[in-house]
């Protein structure tokens, strides 16, 4: 994975295979502090304390089709070398929580990439999934909830073309601002 | 951009999510860890652009996860109404546009990058 963007959006899709029905993803970059944290919470299946102790070995996986699950070793691995860690907690019925945490100024720290393209393609590809998002970089706040998004858009989905595009220009504007904005 | 300005833009756009069964083509893009890595995300969302740009409006976008097929990703899986699907290997944003334009577009299947074709 090039970027943790991309790791948020591969992380997102086990809580969506574990039939998650609301996500919430929170970034939160804070240069006084020099942390970077990203945490991915579901109301997915959750796992038992057996498979929960195995989702850091990447000779592990619950899949059929391919006997290697990467997904969460790569992670771990990339937070690892740059200061910081992972944290997963879940239980059966519970869902689960994956917690990643970097030294902010890190040189081993990959840089965030395009997590408006992540946030929205999960959005538009999941349109039975309510997404919560918060991104908060040294105090500029994006905030976004597909919930609330349809309602004031008084839409019942956001996946179509055209609701998709407009969507996209939307986070990734407030992206840029939250970019912009951090005095980090 | 405010959400205000997002209403706006949204309240002239055509209504509604395509009924179950109603859509011309349903096409799919892998997103396991393999297909993501790859540059799954970018593959769909130049096929979403194309669609738009195009005014398609009734083809659904969605995602599967990884099939097995690891080495050939970004796969995409163009499946007809009579579940006909093709499997479109080593996708780009280029060539998904193209996939597109024949595929959707003119209804004919661009060979030069399926990797099967079945139903």
């Amino acid at each position: 994975m090039e970027d943790i963007s991309l790791h948020i959006l591969d992380i997102t899709q086990n809580s969506i295979r574990a039939g998650a029905t609301k996500v919430r993803i929170e970034i939160d970059e804070k240069a006084r502090e020099n942390t970077f944290v990203f945490i991915i919470r579901d109301d997915g299946s959750g796992m038992t304390a057996e498979t929960l102790s195995r989702v850091h070995d990447p000779f592990f996986t619950t899949r059929a089709t391919r006997r290697v699950g990467l997904g969460i070793p790569l992670l771990e691995q990339t937070a690892e070398q740059a200061g910081g860690g992972l944290t997963v907690t879940s239980a059966p019925g519970e869902g689960t929580t994956v917690e990643a945490r970097y030294r902010l100024d890190s040189i081993d720290r990959p840089p965030l990439g395009d997590v408006a393209a992540t946030i929205w393609t999960l959005i538009v590809t999941n349109p039975r999934v309510d997404f919560e998002y918060r991104h908060e970089r040294d105090g500029a706040l994006f905030e976004l909830s597909t919930v609330e998004l349809k309602d004031k858009l008084r839409r019942r989905t956001l996946a179509t073309p055209q609701i998709a595009k407009a969507l996209r220009k939307y986070v990734a504007d407030n992206e840029e601002r939250v970019a912009a904005a951090g005095g980090a | 951009m405010k959400l205000e300005d997002l209403r706006k833009m949204v309240e002239k756009m055509p209504a509604e999510e395509l009924a179950e069964g109603a859509a011309r083509y349903t096409v799919v893009v892998g997103m396991g860890t393999c297909g993501i890595a790859a540059g799954a995300r970018e593959v769909l969302a130049a096929l979403i652009d194309e669609l738009d740009e195009r005014g398609i409006t009734d083809v659904i976008v969605t995602q599967t996860g990884c099939r097995g097929l690891c080495e050939r990703e970004p796969l995409v899986y163009v499946t007809s109404p009579a579940k006909e699907e093709v499997i479109y290997a080593d996708m780009t944003p280029a060539r998904a546009r193209e996939v597109v334009a024949s595929h959707i577009g003119r209804d004919e299947p661009l060979e030069a990058y399926v990797l099967a074709a079945g139903s």
